[in-house]
């Protein structure tokens, strides 16, 4: 276990503590607060990274517990980006628990050295993994929103007028947020597959291979694909969009661990103990 | 030293002992205490008010006078040297004005004193004592009752100073309790809950079906949040919901435009006079396709209802009848109650703190304060220069001490003689005020 890792996870662990408090009071300088901790936790895991990739000369990414570490880098950046700009104050709430939750399984997951492998270097891969990791974040984030919608429409629908309620705003900003956030990494998630496709044909020689990550990636993909088409055709909004973005995040937490623990393929050792 | 106090003593022995101060008081009636019919005939309009005023404020038990009346209060503030004396004019006035006998409302009417009073106005303003707590109206009335006493030269230094203190009180309590926060009128709930839906309601088509007093209760309330939105009035007589239309700058429809409607409209205000569901599951199902699924809120506020309960099983369609919109009251009210425990006690501490400024209005602690002052500022100078002075003898020091003495002595005799006594029919508060002020004496 990397003890250097516990300051980042205790500035995300009092980040999740700060965003409850703001959950229970209310008080404004409890979310500003969590911010600024999420903030300084990022700072710290970023110069952690940095120098690990100066030592590596690669992006640490190369087995399960680099992959959580770095994940939960990508997360944190991606909500510190967002969260300025949209007026989803209870965003944190669970952003915060969340990045906390996948750096500390990181910090549990041992550091099994790999061997190094020199096809796994370069632009194209470096880009992939940063891009889909990205996409990835924003359609976590979708997931916590859709699931915040859903908890808001059963209160309304159940004229249930208590603790969430009142402090969840209103339908129709967590359904433009999620579609937002769905929009947003269903891009990043478009350009990380492409990405992948030239960097396989680079080493492989071949843009698609039937490799069982490569085929749970287009489910995923077109699981998006279906909710973005439905909504733009025919207004699939609100409840639908909001299961089907948690449906969508199951078949991509799939893809990123389920396949690697269940099937083979060329992906394995990223995810591996 | 003992000048202050030893010509007080002289003072009593020569003047009927009259009070240092005007004692604070009201006199009121409120829906707790009287029946409406009551508060009906008691009530005030703004020019009995100023009237009222302007004849009482001449009488010479009392001092400053104002007048709050609302349709759940009447009440009366005054200042007075005599206040016994003051509520038995202000009975006899209400009783001759009102052409009641006094008997008659004898009964209901409550009179505080001093901090009682104090506390009581607070508790009004901060909309404590009102019918549904936590209402912002009272507030506006106190205010506008404030200044139609200003405006008569009705109120003087205590009542300007007690209002000022019941308007931040009012403050403090609306932003840091819950009491404000929820809503306790179905109108009001209805805005409220169409927020949490749509969130933005400034371009919100809205339908009414039928007319009637809370529908358009809950137009008007959306109205002041809505700017772009159209508005339809579909309404069994065409003509009524032609007028009603224009009243609110809307269009007209037809009974059998309804359904048509749907496609457009946002928010469904419904209240007719039906027996049967004038909206029914099957007509708003194929709406919601054409809709693509835009949320459609309906608002059943006829009894019986209007709007096919089922039709909150749809999804992106949401029903509340009338006892839903009572069943979020009820919990709002709740918790405005528990809030009110907080408020209370913000309120204490502000009567606190009001005693402690009006009892400073009194003549003896201002001199004492005044005196105290000047003897600091000339010991201090007189240290300061007996600094310098090392060849003085102990006697020179005590002849300097002792001329510093009759200099402050013989400086405030003069103010402090108009201080006691300003003259007759003259506000002695407002002396003291004064001098409080342009000598910066604490109000400690």
């Amino acid at each position: 276990m990397n003890y250097t890792l516990l300051p980042v996870i205790f500035c995300y662990l009092a980040a999740s503590g700060g965003y409850a408090g703001f959950l229970f009071l209310q008080r404004g300088i409890y979310n500003r607060g969590a911010y600024a901790l999420v903030l300084a936790g990022f700072i710290i895991h970023s110069v952690l990274l940095g120098m690990d990739y100066a030592d590596k000369g690669s992006l640490p990414v190369h087995n399960l517990h680099q992959n959580l570490w770095f994940v939960g880098w990508v997360l944190a950046g991606v909500f510190l980006v967002l969260r300025p700009r949209i007026r989803l104050n209870i965003l944190g709430v669970f952003a915060a628990p969340l990045i906390t939750l996948i750096t500390a399984a990181a910090f549990f997951v041992p550091d099994t050295p790999m061997q190094p492998q020199s096809e796994l270097a370069g632009v194209w891969l470096t880009v992939h993994v940063l891009v889909i990791f990205i996409g990835e974040a924003c359609l976590a984030l979708a997931c916590g929103t859709g699931i915040l919608y859903l908890i808001q429409e059963r209160n309304i629908k159940a004229k249930k007028h208590r603790f969430f309620f009142r402090r969840l705003p209103s339908l129709e900003l967590l359904d433009s947020t999620g579609y937002t956030f769905v929009a947003a990494g269903f891009t990043a998630l478009t350009a990380g597959l492409i990405t992948g496709f030239i960097y396989a044909h680079q080493v492989w020689g071949h843009f698609w291979t039937w490799d069982p990550k490569e085929v749970w990636s287009g489910v995923t993909w077109l699981i998006y694909a279906a909710l973005l088409h439905e909504r733009l055709v025919a207004g699939w909004r609100g409840r639908r969009a909001a299961i089907l973005a948690i449906i969508g995040f199951a078949a991509m937490l799939f893809t990123f661990f389920g396949v690697n623990f269940l099937l083979e393929g060329h992906h394995n050792e990223f995810t591996r103990w | 030293m003992n000048l202050p106090d030893g010509s007080r003593q002289e003072e009593k022995k020569n003047n009927p002992p009259a009070p240092e101060l005007p004692e604070i008081g009201i006199l009121g009636i409120n829906h707790t205490s009287a029946p409406v019919d009551l508060r009906e005939c008691l009530a005030f309009s703004d020019q009995e008010s100023r009237e009222t005023i302007q004849r009482l404020k001449a009488r010479p038990e009392i001092s400053e006078i104002m007048i709050i009346s609302t349709c759940n209060r009447v009440e009366i503030l005054f200042t007075s040297y005599d206040p016994d004396e003051a509520v038995r004019t202000l009975k006899a006035h209400i009783a001759e004005s009102r052409s009641v006998q006094e008997h008659r409302f004898e009964e209901s009417i409550y009179t505080h004193l001093r901090s009682e009073a104090v506390k009581h106005l607070f508790r009004v303003a901060s909309s404590l004592d009102s019918m549904v707590v936590g209402e912002p109206q009272i507030l506006g009335q106190i205010k506008t009752a404030y200044k139609t006493a200003v405006e008569n030269r009705g109120t003087g230094v205590i009542l300007n100073r007690l209002l000022h203190k019941s308007f931040s009180v009012a403050k403090r309590i609306r932003s840091e309790t819950g009491i404000g926060d929820r809503a306790v009128s179905i109108s009001y709930a209805a805005v409220e809950l169409a927020r949490k839906i749509f969130g933005r309601l400034e371009d919100k088509a809205v339908l009414l079906v039928g007319a009637g007093e809370m529908a358009e209760l809950a137009v008007e309330h959306l109205n002041r949040v809505r700017s772009t939105g159209a508005l339809f009035v579909a309404n069994r007589t065409f003509e009524v919901g032609v007028e009603m239309a224009r009243r609110f700058s809307g269009t007209a429809i037809n009974f059998g435009e309804i359904e048509d409607t749907l496609k457009s409209a946002d928010i469904i205000i419904s209240s007719t006079g039906s027996y049967d569901y004038v909206i029914k599951k099957k007509q708003v199902r194929p709406v919601m396709r054409q809709r693509k699924q835009k949320p459609l809120f309906f608002i059943d506020i006829a009894v019986p209802r209007d709007i096919d309960p089922a039709v909150n099983r749809i999804e992106n369609a949401y029903v509340y009848d009338i006892d839903d919109l009572q069943g979020v009251i009820e919990e709002n009210m709740e918790s405005r109650l528990s809030e009110s425990a907080k408020a209370e006690r913000i309120i204490d501490e502000a009567a606190v703190r009001f005693d402690q400024w009006y009892e400073s209005l009194d003549v003896v602690p201002t001199i004492k304060q005044l005196r105290g002052k000047l003897a600091e500022i000339a010991d201090s100078e007189l240290k300061k220069t007996l600094q310098s002075m090392d060849h003085l003898s102990s006697q020179d020091i005590e002849a300097l001490e002792r001329m510093n003495e009759a200099v402050i002595k013989k400086f405030l005799h003069d103010p402090v003689r108009f201080l006691k006594d300003p003259g007759s029919h003259r506000d002695k508060s407002l002396y003291i005020d004064l001098t409080r002020k342009i000598f910066k004496l604490e109000d400690d």
